[in-house]
């Protein structure tokens, strides 16, 4: 029940393996403290897989719009990889799908992001 | 409707006798996740109950709407659905309606019709000012890290009535049962 992250680097760019789920409280807390640790050590260009993420509350959207802004102010980027249909299904009703940069591809997500 | 307290055994032969099943398992699913919580009233048709205002509360009520919608009998996607809107419901009542305060209750009711599942959750807080719930999809809102809750909520039941007073705020929540789908029809706010 309880959200689990793993990290892990490919060609300069931090892959966040998210499963669980992302809600107020614990899931939340977990993927504001990744970005946190990861923005603190420089780490700057985060793709968040959501491959394992098969639900989502309100509080946890909110995390994600956080986590996005956050990196965005610190000159990084962040990007969202493999919704699944839940997840899609909330961002497109909360019109976030397209202010998120959504990939389905892991290596073209990597290659997508800026040298 | 005939009422009953407790553990009260109903004849086979009435028709909301596997809604009190499922609310016989809701009460122990209420008591494993450690939640203080005290069986109300429970019926042929309606079980209720009295929470704390922790998260415990939220995760509790969410479980119970899944299994009682699962008993219900709406397929998968509908029971995700209820489960969430009744969540988002029960977090603003904890959060921002009682805001935590162990002083303060949260009341979960659960009614299966023969048209409609309804569920009713209460706070003690101070009233939810509806003209001050911004409109999430509204360009300069988009990228508010909150402000979603009572929108999924709208967009996840068939009908939806929030009720605010200076003692609280009920929210209820209605969700056609199959063949009496009101197609996403918001009755009042």
């Amino acid at each position: 029940m309880s959200m689990k992250t793993s990290n892990r680097q490919v060609d300069g760019v931090t892959i966040v393996d998210c499963s669980g789920r992302i809600t107020l409280g614990e899931g939340s807390v977990i993927l504001r403290d990744t970005v946190r640790d990861l923005l603190g050590k420089g780490n700057k260009k985060i793709l968040l897989n959501l491959g394992d993420v098969n639900y989502i509350d309100s509080s946890g959207i909110g995390e994600l719009v956080s986590a996005y802004t956050t990196v965005k102010n610190q000159g990084g980027e962040l990007k969202l990889l493999n919704l699944t249909k839940k997840v899609h299904d909330l961002l497109q009703i909360t019109k976030l799908y397209t202010v998120f940069d959504v990939k389905d591809d892991e290596a073209g997500a990597v290659k997508a992001f800026g040298k | 409707m005939t009422i009953a307290r407790g553990k009260g055994k109903l004849p086979d032969s009435l028709p909301g006798r596997s809604l009190l099943a499922s609310g016989a398992r809701a009460r122990k699913g209420f008591a494993s996740a450690g939640v203080h919580s005290r069986l109300a009233i429970m019926s042929a048709h309606r079980v209720s109950y009295t929470l704390d205002s922790t998260l415990e509360t939220v995760n509790s009520a969410e479980e119970t709407a899944s299994q009682i919608a699962t008993e219900a009998g709406f397929d998968d996607e509908e029971v995700m659905k209820i489960a969430m809107a009744v969540r988002e419901a029960a977090v603003n009542a904890v959060l921002h309606g009682n805001a935590y305060d162990p002083g303060k209750k949260v009341m979960v009711d659960f009614e299966r019709t023969a048209h409609h599942l309804v569920i009713t959750i209460r706070d003690q807080g101070k009233g939810l000012d509806l003209n001050k719930v911004p409109d999430p999809l509204a360009p300069e809102n988009l990228l508010k890290t909150s402000g979603r809750g009572i929108f999924l909520i709208r967009s996840f039941m068939d009908e939806v009535e929030i009720h605010p007073s200076q003692t609280g705020t009920e929210i209820k929540l209605i969700k056609h049962v199959h063949g009496t789908a009101g197609d996403g029809k918001e009755a009042s706010q």
